[in-house]
Formats: C-alpha cells, structure tokens, sequence
C-alpha cells in the first residue's frame, strides 16, 4: 500500500516498480492462468475444425503446396495445444468448459461442453500427435492425388470429430463424435470411390458399425430414464445409489454400450467391417483403422468404468468377447496374404486384448495396451503404405520379399513395430503392456486360469504371424522390383514412431520387476485400481511362461517361413489343412454367415415389395371402379328394344318383390 | 396485421404473375421472388419480434373479423410459437421453390408461378387458420393449385400423379369436413351457438363415441396427408412426377400440415379420444418409419427412393406425439422443420440432377462426383441428415422422440430405433448409386444452358451434360445446408419459441 502510494509519486526506484506479489495475488494468477487453459480447450478441437471447413469450401482453388499446410497444420497446431494443457494439467482439478447450451426440454438439458482428465490427455496426446505424424506422412504419400484437399478436408474432420468424441463429458455430445468418426472413416474407406468395391467397403463399415451404434443408442434413452441426465460425471456418481450390484437393468445398460463398443472397435460379433476397410488410403488405415478410431469402444467402456463394475455379467461378457475376438482375429491373420490385411487382422486382435483387460478390471492396463498399440500399429501400417507404393501398389507379401536390403529404413522401422507387435520380452513396448493384461487376466479379481491361457495362446500366434509377415517380405529374394524409396516426410514420422514403439514401454514395468508405474499413476484418478486375487501362482512364473510361448512363436515362425516357406511345403497340402485355411482366410466365414442370415433376406424382401403392395388396395379400387363402369356402359348402348327390355324386367323384379313381401 | 399482409402478399402476388403473362413473360418470375422474399423478410420480423413464444394460453397475434356471418363464418387467424416457426420454414422454403423453378419452367410460367403461391398462401392460412371453416377453406386452397403442379408441369406420368394426389387427399378433406360439421352442429345443440371458432370449440363436451368418431374424421385427413401407412401409396406418385418445386412444396411444407393438424386440433379437440388410440398410433407410426425405410432401399427412381423416405421419417412425428411427451413434442417440431429442409433440399437435388441427365433413373447415374463434387459434398451432407447423423437437425429430432417416446413404450422406440439402421442403408445406398462408382453417365447433348456461361470449372468435363452447380443452385442448396447445420448446432431458439405451446398441449393431454 506504501510502496504503491510511493510509487504513485515517482518516489521509488526503478527496480521496484515491480511490487513484489503477495500469495493471494500469486493465487489470483494462478487461478487465471487455469482459467486461460479452460478457455482455450476449444481450440483443440476447433484447429482441426477449421482445416476441415477451408480444406472443403476452399479446396479446389488451393495450391498443391498450400493444401499440406492447412490440412497437417490444424493437426499439429491441435497437438501442441494438447501438449501445453498436459503440462498445466493438474489432476486434482479435471478442466471443463461450457461452450454453449445444445439442447433441453423438459428434463433433459445437454450442453456442448468439454471436459480434460487424463484419460482424455492419453486420448488427446494420441489422437493429435500420432495424427500429427500421420497428416504429416500423408503430405507426400498423396501428393499426387487428384483429390488431394479432399483427403486432407476428411481426415480434419476426422481428427476433430474424435478429439470430441473423447472430450465430451455428456453422452449426446460424445454420441456425436462417434457418429462423426463413423462418417469420416466411411468417407476415408471410400476415398477411391470409383473402385465399386470401395464403396461397398465403406458401406459395409458404416452399416455394420451403426448397428452398434444404435444399440449405444438405446443404452442412451435407458440411461436418461434411470439417471435423467446423460452428463457423465453425474451418472458415474449415482450409479452406486442408484443400482445394486448385478441389476438387470444396469446389465442391460452395460451390454448396450457394449454393442456401440464392439460395432466401433470391430470386436465379436460386429468384426467384419475392418478387413474390408483396408480398401482405404493407409494413412487413413493408420490412423483411423489402427490408432484411434477404433479404439474408441475401448475408451466408452473404460469412461463408462462406474458402470461395468457394478455389473460383473456385463464385464465377463466384455472379458470372453475379448478372448475370442484376439483368437478368431490372430488365426485368421495368420493365412491372409494381404499385407494390409494381416495388420487389420492383427488389430482386431489386439483390440481384443484391451477387451479382455477391461473385461477382467484391469482399467489402466487397457488403456496402456490402446496407448503403445496406437504407436507401433500406426506404424506398422504406414510402413505397410511406404512398401505398396514402392512396389507399384501390390499387396501380396508373397509378391514382396528380399526388402530388407533393398528398403533398409523401412526394414528397420517395420521391425521396431513388428517387435512390437509381437511382444518381444523387454526391448519393446507391446511387451510392457501385454505382459500387464496377461497377468490380470489371470491375476485380478475377474481374472481366470481360462482367460490366461487363452491369452498366451493368442500371444503365441500373434508372434508367428508377425514372425511369418517379416520373414516373407523382408528376407528371400526380391520377387517386385522396387520403383523409388519413399522421402524425408514419409521416413520422418515413420523414425519418430519406431523409437516410441520401443521406448513408451518403459515407463510401465511390471510390479514385481520394477517399481515404474508413470502410465498406471497418471491415469489412477480416473480409473479405479485393478484388483487383484490372493494366492494364485507367483507372478515370475506366469511371465516365464508368457515369455517363452512369444520366443516359441518366433521360432516356430521362423522355421515355417523362412527354413520351409510355408507356401511350398507339402505338409501344409492336405485337404483338412486347405479347408482349415481357407475357413480362416475367409475370416471364419462371418461375412458369408451374416450375408445369409441378414442380407440376403432382407433384399428379398424389399426386392419383392419394391411395388409396394398396399398401393395394389387402391390400383384394385380404382380398376374395380373401371370394371364397374365397363359394366354397366354396356347397358346404355342406344338401342331401344334393350331400354324397353330393361324397364319391362324392371316392373317385373318389383312386383314380384311386391308379391312377395 | 402480419399475416394478412402474408396471406394476401401471395394471393397478389400469384395474381399479378398470371396478370403478367399477357404483358411481359420476364416479369413473371421476379414478381414471384420479390412476392416470396417479401413474405421472408416479413415472418422474420414476425420471428424477430416473437421468437421467445407467448405467455401460457396467450396468443402472439389473434384477429378476427366476421366473414360469412349467415354461416357463423369468421376470419378469424392467430399465431403462436408453433405456427410462427412453421410459417417461417414455409417462407423459407417459398423463396426456394421460386428459385427452383427458374430455369425449369418454360411453359405457362405465369399460371404456374400463380399457382405455386397460391398454394403456399394455402399453407400459411392453414398454419394460421382458427376458424375451422375457415382452415378448410385455405386447406383445398393449397391442395387445388398443388393439383395442377402436378397436372400441367409434372413428368411423364403426371395425369395418374394428379388423380391420385387429389382424391387421395380431397377424401381426407371431406372427412374432415362432415367432422366439423358435426362440431358446429354438436355445440349448438349444446349451447345454442353457432360457431366454428377453434377457441370457442375447445370447450366442446362430447359423449365419448361422439368423439371417436368425429376425432376419426379429422384424423383420417391429416393421417393421409402426413402420410401414415397405409394411406401414404399418393406420396410416391405425386412426388416423383411433380415438377422440383412442386417436390419441395409437397415434402416440405404440405406433409407438416398433416403433422400440424394432429397436434392443433385432434390431441386439442379430443384429448381423452387420442389417449384411448395412443398406442396404436405410435405402432401406425412405427411400422410407417419401418414400412418407408424398406420401399425406399427397394427403390431404383431417386425421386421415389425420397418419397419413401419421407414416408419413413414422418412415422416419427406419430410415434412423437402420441407418447405425449413435452420432449417428443419438441422433436416433432424440430422433426417437421429439419425435415422439410432436408427432404426438400434432396428434391432440389434431384431436379438439378435430372436437368443434366435427364433421367431419374439411379441406374443411369454413378460416379456423379468425379463432374460435380460440390454437389456431391452437399449430397452427402443431406444424405447424413437424413439417416439421423448428429451436427444435423435431424438428429435432435429423432433423439427428442425416441427419448420420450421410450418412458411411454420401450418396445415401439425399440423397433423405431431400428429404423435407423435401415435409414443407414438406404441413404448410403442412394450415395453410391449416384455419386460414387465408376461413371457410368453417358455424355449428353449438351443443353442450352452451357451457353449461358454457368459452367464451372472443371473444363475435363465440359463438353458432357455433367457440370457442377452454379451459383443459383448453390444459392439454393447452400442455404438450406446452413439452416439444417444451425439447426443441429443450435436447436435451442425454436425449442424455446414452441416451449409455450407444447407445455399447453402436455397440459390437455395429462390428465
């Protein structure tokens, strides 16, 4: 108070005109500086936004130079944002900002509003800065394409649609970006449109995932009635008073979401849509059918945790759902001969793990499989895109071969993810995080001798496909002559992810190895701790197990592909193995399953309605109505003996009546 | 004063552009704009002035002169919340199906533009109509010019489009005649007073099969109009041979009148009757939503496969007021606004494809996008619309219902929701027969209007009949793609100005 009345005179010295913050003001800042982050939440998904409505109006009359610029631009602008606001992020005090009042009637009040805690920071780091890299990447794989600003107007709004999906905090808004990812990955499957079975493709993903969708739907207006109100954060608080444990009801719910969560992550029985996804671009394929997209089933079910916990049938449904998905999926990439193809095989796989650590409680280790999956399988693909443009767009792995040495840095990056991608103990991340859900799949509450081994087995030939996927493309000899090597603004992203497909692993080790748990932490005020079984098998044992049966599928990997290249063995010719093959190859035979039970009837059925026959009510009136008159105009045909012969009968009806009655 | 000057503003209007005919042929079509432009400006003033609704059981505007008054007939129109909304959709519309019609039209121009006004002065009066003869007369004035739309510049098949269309819907009306005969007389034996005010009508006490019966009456009339299965087999034909206004007019506006009659007169009139038929109404209202999703995916003719869905999406406004809900009515309300916008804009769409190709055969069409991705985008955009996908109007629609529909009956919305799926099928359907695929179009003879410097870029394409749309098309699609995004963005303004009104009907309806 002086000091400013002294300053007011001019009577201090420069050095103080500066007046030294008390801890109120220091708080004041403080509170401000929060303040500014919660205003500027939007941005994060406006950037994107805003690239995708310039992209789309504009598109046309932009320079090829310009289009790159916007379209990655708004991305990486979004993943700076997303890297400030997790460096200010302070868990005790999740951030929300309202943006505008949507909708409400009656009871029923929704706001457009956003909401940050640290699943959606893990969320938001991913979405933005693997579709960084991503848009980056597609800057040159796409640049000759004629619809270039189309492409990137798309995968804007892609990224901004899925930034809301996971910063919604009510379930309408957060309906919207799901319905929203499911435009854009119908639009991106379908970017080569005039390729008949691209379409279809794209179709064929929309439909099958706004089943789900629908379903999630229907979870919604029960919620609303029970709850009335679909903010998340309130209906996660209740849930506890409001249900008891094992309502069927709250069961309903739960498997309702689930049917949104499996139509989306392309999990049992809604899985079919992914491999026939692939007819999209690969980035498209990398960040929307491998990274994020995809994975948003896992992030409903995960957000939605107050939920399922209350209800243990819905979360071993989740569980077994898991399970069987990660089998069927792995088997069937373990035949395809599509490079593409074997990766989407191999997400609905290991999408299938996340389910099943869901499923058996372990929360945080879902979610860190989604975070180190996100990294290598993006980068799996984007490989995967490198090599197919340099082979004149082939996608047979047998028509590949001999590329380590012609397509060294391609090579070495395929292998950090197929490493990866196979769990290989120690170096690399997919390791860190299976070997987390492999052990409470056994070891948490939920958990169960039978979910562990099918794990490990799943484990175990997820290590021979990928093992068979390497040896056939990279070793051997060069069977497709490579036409140019891809540039710095492909190979750039692809270096960036490598060493995060290695490294992001160590930051969660398992607990009886070594007291590292950032990932686990980070997120521990979100999802509720996992909780584990007393008394079952010391957890170095089942690790060893783990562990050997992954070292064991490379090696019997190993020795099919490259000692006797499966394709010519004998062996391998006998007709229950063929028919084995191919039920596998043709994903066990679920599209042909669902085209009979479903499809077919249905276009027969509008087929043969396509008359529509209650119209046939009334076209019968009126040419009864017609027949009618043609009836009766018989009669009025100017002859005189017929009027006279009419009337004569006439008299004749009523007096006959007459003497009757 | 407002509406009258609205009501007359068209009967003037469509007056002086047949007047014009015999004078100057270029005048017709300006009149016509300047008649429909004026009538937006003046309802968005109306909206501007009146958009937070009025106070419970108040009315925006009311005035009443005596008309017949041998016949007890007045003139009697009043405006609440929920006529004000839908007189500015129709508005809104007006100014399109003008501009629609622009180059379509080459003959009898005056007649016709005389004839599309008079049908939305038809519409406005029904919108604002609260005398009941009244509102019948202005309801075969909307239905008699629509007639000879249909009649005079339909396609192909238009005279069978135009029977249909009238007796189909002229049966309903005389239904509905006798049924307010019957009020008029019943209320006089009642209280030895001649009226057919709605307001006095209201407190009418019937016997309970007195009611059922004139309820039917009334109901019958709008049911055919909205349309409910199995009375919808009119829509397919009108629609498909109407000209593209016509198309718009008919999806737009004149299916609302249906749905606004439900809900002003026969949930009104006969709250106890409608509660006894609720729940078959909802199921009408359910299989039509059902029903119209499996006509459209059948269909092969793009103007049809609208139709149907048409059919299909106003199955909600059923299931919506029949659960009585205050949230089913507001998406009913949203339901009849997104609704006209998007099917409206699908008919404009098709008539701009059909005067490049013309056909509207869907098997003629494919890989539409490669000549024309503007309107390829803005396709997919009502196409999304239209199967319900949020950031639409339609989708806060369809959610308000099926919510409250679901308190009422779990099973119906269950089933309702499943129509969403098949809205799914049908809508991608339509997207890749038309605008995806390889490019099947075979180049036309070019038509006179490439000679009218309204080619676009796109030169590879020029010397073919596929060129993308100029600036009086986008004018067109782009402002009905910008209300149906602000709608689905911020609902919240016509939430508010029906609010009044749905909480009076809610109101009625519990008892």
């Amino acid at each position: 108070m002086l000091r400013r009345s002294l300053a007011s005179l001019g009577m201090t010295n420069t050095s103080s005109r500066h007046p030294e913050p008390s801890e109120a003001s220091v708080r004041d800042r403080r509170r401000i500086k929060e303040r500014i982050m919660e205003n500027y939440l939007y941005l994060i998904p406006a950037l994107p936004l805003a690239g995708f409505l310039i992209l789309s109006l504009l598109g046309k009359n932009l320079s090829k130079n310009l289009i790159p610029v916007i379209g990655a631009g708004s991305v990486i602008g979004s993943a700076i944002a997303v890297i400030l606001l997790a460096i200010q992020y302070d868990p005790e005090n999740p951030v929300r900002q309202i943006l505008w009042q949507w909708f409400s009637s009656e009871d029923l009040s929704v706001a457009i509003s956003l909401s940050v805690d640290a699943l959606t920071i893990v969320f938001l780091f991913v979405i933005t800065f693997v579709g960084a890299l991503i848009h980056i990447y597609s800057a040159a794989f796409m640049r000759e394409d004629r619809d270039y600003a189309r492409f990137f107007a798309s995968m804007n709004l892609f990224i901004c649609s899925m930034l809301l999906l996971v910063m919604a905090d009510n379930l309408v808004l957060l309906y919207l970006g799901w319905e929203g990812v499911g435009l854009c990955s119908y639009l991106l499957i379908g970017f080569w449109y005039e390729k008949p079975e691209n379409s279809r493709a794209a179709n064929k993903a929309f439909t099958i995932t706004r089943i789900g969708d629908t379903a999630m739907l229907i979870g919604l207006f029960m919620l609303f009635q029970e709850f009335r109100t679909l903010y998340i954060p309130d209906i996660l608080n209740n849930v506890s008073q409001h249900f008891e444990s094992g309502s069927a009801t709250l069961t309903t719910i739960a498997l309702l979401l689930v049917g949104g969560a499996v139509g989306k992550s392309a999990q049992l029985p809604l899985q079919s849509w992914l491999p026939d996804a692939m007819a999209g671009p690969s980035p498209v394929s990398a960040l929307i059918h491998a990274a994020t997209m995809v994975t948003a089933g896992v992030y409903l079910i995960a957000r939605m945790h107050g939920i399922f916990v209350l209800s243990p049938e819905a979360m071993a449904i989740v569980a077994i759902i898991g399970a069987i998905t990660l089998i069927i999926a792995g088997c069937s990439a373990l035949v395809q001969t599509d490079i593409k193809r074997i990766l989407a095989y191999s997400t609905i796989s290991q999408i299938g793990y996340m389910f099943l650590a869901l499923g058996v409680g372990a929360w945080s280790a879902a979610i860190f499989h989604f975070f180190t999956h996100a990294f290598f399988k993006a980068l799996l693909f984007l490989a995967a895109g490198a090599i197919i443009e340099s082979l004149h767009h082939e996608h047979s792995i047998f028509k590949m071969g001999g590329l380590r040495k012609k397509m060294p840095l391609i090579f070495y990056t395929f292998l950090a993810g197929a490493a990866s991608l196979a769990a290989l103990p120690f170096i690399t991340s997919g390791f860190f995080s299976k070997e987390q859900i492999l052990g409470y799949s056994f070891g948490a509450v939920n958990g169960n001798p039978i979910l562990w081994v099918v794990g490990i087995t799943g484990a175990f030939i997820t290590a021979i496909y990928t093992t068979r996927l390497m040896v056939v493309v990279f070793w051997g000899e060069e069977k497709t002559h490579v036409s140019h090597l891809p540039g710095p603004a492909m190979t750039l992203p692809l270096v960036v992810l490598a060493i995060l497909s290695i490294a992001v692993g160590f930051i969660e080790w398992p607990h009886n190895l070594m007291h590292v748990a950032v990932f686990s932490d980070y997120v521990q005020n979100v999802l509720p701790a996992t909780v584990e079984r007393e008394n079952i098998a010391p957890p170095l044992v089942l690790q060893g197990i783990a562990i050997f049966m992954t070292l064991f599928g490379i090696y019997v990997g190993y020795m099919n592909c490259y000692r006797k290249p499966i394709w010519k063995a004998n062996n391998y010719q006998t007709p229950l193995f063929q028919s084995l093959r191919n039920f596998w190859f043709k994903g066990w035979l679920f599209d042909d399953l669902y085209n009979n039970v479903f499809v077919k009837p249905f276009l027969f059925i509008t087929t043969v309605n396509r008359k529509d026959i209650i119209d046939k009510i009334y076209t019968g009136i009126s040419n009864g109505a017609s027949q009618l008159h043609r009836m009766f105009s018989v009669s009025q045909n100017g002859s005189l003996r017929w009027y006279i012969g009419g009337v004569l009968a006439g008299i004749l009806i009523i007096v006959t009546i007459q003497m009757i009655v | 004063m407002t509406l009258i000057w609205i009501i007359a503003i068209f009967f003037a209007g469509g007056l002086l552009c047949w007047a014009a005919q015999f004078v100057n042929r270029v005048l017709i079509k300006w009149i016509a704009l300047i008649a429909a432009v004026a009538n937006l400006a003046l309802v968005g003033a109306a909206y501007a002035e009146y958009r937070n609704g009025s106070a419970p059981g108040d009315w925006l505007i009311d005035y009443t002169v005596n008309w017949i008054p041998s016949f007890a007939i007045k003139f009697h129109i009043a405006l609440d919340g929920l006529s004000l909304v839908l007189l500015l959709l129709t508005a809104f519309l007006g100014v399109l199906a003008v501009l629609c019609s622009w180059k379509e039209i080459k003959e009898r121009v005056g007649f016709y533009y005389f004839n599309l006004l008079w049908t939305l002065a038809g519409i406005t009066g029904v919108f604002v109509a609260m005398d009941l003869f009244l509102f019948y007369f202005f309801w075969e004035v909307m239905i008699v010019p629509m007639y000879f739309l249909i009649a005079i510049w339909g396609d192909s098949n238009r005279r069978y489009a135009s029977y249909k269309f009238f007796i189909f819907t002229q049966a309903g009306g005389l239904l509905m005649l006798v049924s307010i005969l019957a009020l008029f007389f019943i209320n006089h034996a009642n209280t030895g007073n001649y009226t057919f005010d709605f307001f006095e009508l209201q407190n009418i006490t019937l016997s309970v099969a007195e009611g059922r019966w004139i309820m039917l009456g009334f109901l019958v009339a709008f049911v055919i109009k909205l349309p409910a299965v199995p009375f919808h087999s009119w829509l397919p034909d009108a629609h498909s041979e109407a000209p593209t206004a016509g198309s718009l007019i008919l999806a737009g506006l004149l299916l609302k009148t249906g749905a606004y009659g439900i809900m002003r007169f026969v949930i009104t009139l006969f709250p106890q009757n409608s509660a006894e038929i609720a729940q078959w109404a909802m199921l009408v209202g359910v299989i039509g939503i059902i029903y119209g999703a499996m006509l459209a995916f059948a269909q092969n003719d793009l103007k049809r496969f609208i139709a149907y869905t048409s059919v299909s999406h106003m199955g909600f406004i059923l299931l919506g007021v029949y659960s009585f809900r205050e949230m089913a009515f507001d998406g009913v309300v949203m339901q009849m606004l997104t609704h006209g916008i998007s099917t409206g804009a699908l008919f404009a769409m098709a008539g701009m494809i059909k005067e490049r190709l013309h056909t509207r055969e869907m098997g003629n069409m494919g890989g539409l996008w490669t000549g024309m991705p503007l309107m390829g985008g803005l396709a997919l955009l009502f196409a999304m619309a239209s199967l319900g996908l949020p950031m639409m109007g339609n989708f806060i629609a369809e959610f308000l219902i099926l919510v409250g529909a679901y308190e009422v009956n779990p099973t119906l919305t269950i089933i309702a929701s499943i129509g969403l799926v098949f809205a799914a099928l049908y809508s991608l359907r339509m997207m890749q027969r038309v605008f995806f695929g390889p490019r099947t179009t075979p180049d036309r003879h070019p038509e006179p209007f490439l000679r009218q410097g309204e080619l676009r870029e796109g030169s590879a394409h020029s010397a073919s009949a596929v060129y993308d749309l100029s600036a009086r098309e986008f004018t067109i699609l782009i402002s009905l793609s910008v209300a149906i995004v602000i709608l689905g963005l911020f609902p919240q303004p016509v939430l508010d100005s029906v609010n009044t009104v749905v909480q009076s009907l809610i109101q009625k309806n519990t008892p």
